[in-house]
């Protein structure tokens, strides 16, 4: 026994180090590429946020903490995580109420289902730049679409992009249009796995529609509810383009928000070390979302 | 009872029409309100109540808008850093996948969670690292500095390696008695079987490049070196004097092919991303 197995240990071990070999070809591109663009990013934007430099000169000036220091007491810092996280709250709130409800009607056997989807679904795939135009036209205070469907409701002209208070609300508009159909989409898949079964027992037991809804329905696609509020939020912790093009974040930071005060700091004040710190930031919160989501996500799934 | 019982259904149903009507309107309107204005002339845009189709349809419009900018160039740009950012990003992603779904090695799955761990890392967060990077190596207005940053991608080698999990293996067993290595079974086996996931991918991952902004945006500062949508954001802004009417037209260059490529194959790119979504 012994004296047969040397020769195949040593024989499987040349196999296993070729197999190994072949792993590492195979995968070395890709983590090569995740090693210089996304994992080491991490350890240089947590050097950088400890130095003043202006991404151009030689010189660094180290100021250890200072940068993140400074963000406490920098007032539009304040500003731009209340104007992010009032946008994150309400897109995702209302996005999803109003995609799931598009979703419930699409899941009834009707003609048509297929158009309505396509159109509802559409903006996922537009360019944000595109959306962000048009929308800007749309908010035009004199010639726009938004004035003649508020005209007959008695309302005054408002110049929503210039205003304080109504730029924000308008960029969460256009979120919460172009973010409509994804979440229908994977709403309508997960009712789509509700068996009929439980439907039409609880319809025999007398159960009215809206509690089958809130009973059965609601609890069974929890886990997609789930999934779409959390990467839901974070998509719009990182949104940019749109706030970038319908407002540059104006007027007075009213809609400044965070990845584009991010990108100002960097590519426009060319203050890297604070825009480190601002990165690293951003990186830490959706990190601790991301954990608690795994965590929550197990204990959460109805089966 | 039973007429009755029909009434409530047919009117159950037109409320459903009806709510799916309002629905498709809200999020139509918009790409009818462009494409309106886009074949308006300066009169017709500046009129209140709007109107919806012009006297006189302007196609002049974006032969004007063409003009504005090198938008030919810009097309150009868009072309090659989305096909090349595409084909690179699916060889990667299908060699990583067939490595963790056919290949065996001790430390895989180690590995395989390395390379998820670097989905949750936003790439927002790296932004300044990579220009750093890039300016060192002299990428700033090059196709590579704005393709080669965002090659990798492990969704699609997550979404890969679970098809190629799927393909049973006496396919792979086959390939092997023939004498194919691992990279010939990739190429002509694992991939061919993978179609239809493929065709998703591509699509998808195309036309995420395709309307790509920021990036392109930082790494970009020569007009010769614009991507589509970042030209499209400059003509907005000061150096440029047009009418929302060329603004319109411009954003219709933009959007074209990939509403085309959507309406084409809508029904492949939805469930394709519900499935995905539902399964990573």
């Amino acid at each position: 026994m012994a004296v047969a197995a040397t020769p195949l240990h040593k024989q499987m071990s040349k196999r296993a180090r070729r197999d190994m070999w072949t792993f590492f070809a195979f995968t070395g591109p890709t983590f090569i590429l995740l090693a210089v663009f996304i994992f080491w990013p991490i350890f240089y934007s947590f050097y950088l946020s400890l130095f003043k430099w202006n991404m151009v000169s030689p010189r660094k000036t180290f100021l250890g903490l200072q940068n993140y220091k400074d963000m406490f007491s920098d007032d539009v810092f304040r500003l731009v995580v209340k104007n992010t996280l009032i946008m994150a709250f309400f897109t995702v709130v209302v996005k999803m109420a109003i995609s799931l409800y598009l979703a419930t009607q699409l899941n009834k056997k009707i003609r048509g289902s297929n158009f309505y989807r396509a159109i509802i679904f559409s903006p996922t795939f537009t360019a944000n730049v595109a959306i962000a135009m048009v929308w800007a036209w749309i908010f035009e205070p004199t010639y726009g679409l938004m004035r003649s469907f508020l005209r007959p409701l008695g309302l005054p002209m408002i110049d929503w992009l210039k205003s304080t208070s109504h730029s924000l609300p308008a960029v969460i508009i256009v979120l919460i249009w172009s973010g409509i159909g994804y979440d229908m989409v994977l709403f309508l898949a997960a009712l789509k796995n509700v068996p009929l079964e439980i439907y039409e027992a609880a319809i025999v037991d007398g159960a009215s529609p809206f509690h089958v809804f809130w009973k059965i329905t609601f609890p069974l696609i929890s886990p997609t509810t789930f999934f779409l509020t959390i990467t839901g939020f974070i998509n719009v912790l990182k949104a940019f383009d749109i706030a970038r093009i319908m407002t540059e974040g104006g007027p007075l930071n009213s809609s400044n928000v965070y990845v584009h005060y991010l990108y100002q700091n960097a590519f426009q004040w060319f203050r890297a070390g604070y825009a480190s710190a601002l990165a690293l930031v951003l990186f830490l919160f959706i990190m601790i979302i991301t954990l608690i989501q795994n965590r929550l996500s197990k204990s959460w799934v109805h089966y | 009872m039973k007429h009755r019982i029909n009434i409530r259904a047919l009117a159950s149903k037109l409320f459903t029409h009806f709510v799916l009507i309002i629905a498709t309107l809200v999020i139509g309107l918009p790409f009818v309100w462009m494409l309106s204005t886009s074949i308006k002339g300066p009169t017709e845009v500046a009129m209140f109540p709007p109107v919806w189709w012009p006297k006189v349809v302007r196609f002049d419009n974006f032969v004007t808008a063409w003009n504005t900018a090198p938008f030919g160039r810009f097309y150009v740009n868009s072309i090659v850093t989305a096909a090349a950012g595409v084909i690179l990003g699916v060889v990667t992603a299908a060699f990583a996948a067939y490595a963790f779904a056919r290949i065996r090695y001790k430390h895989r799955n180690f590995f395989f969670l390395v390379m998820l761990a670097a989905m949750m890392i936003p790439g927002q967060v790296a932004l300044i690292p990579n220009y750093v990077i890039l300016a060192k190596l002299n990428w700033i207005n090059t196709y590579q500095g704005i393709v080669v940053p965002h090659v990798a991608n492990v969704f699609g080698a997550f979404l890969l390696r679970q098809y190629f999990l799927t393909i049973p293996d006496d396919l792979y067993d086959a390939a092997q008695i023939d004498g194919l290595g691992h990279t010939r079974t990739l190429f002509h086996v694992a991939l061919p079987l993978s179609r239809p996931v493929l065709g998703t991918l591509l699509l998808y991952l195309f036309i995420q490049k395709w309307n790509a902004y920021l990036w392109p945006l930082i790494v970009t500062n020569k007009q010769n070196m614009r991507t589509l949508p970042v030209g499209l954001a400059m003509i907005r802004s000061a150096e440029y004097s047009i009418g929302p009417e060329h603004l319109m037209a411009a954003s219709i260059f933009v959007l074209m092919p990939v509403l085309i490529a959507y309406f084409l194959a809508q029904k492949q790119l939805i469930e394709g991303i519900a499935a995905g979504a539902v399964k990573g």
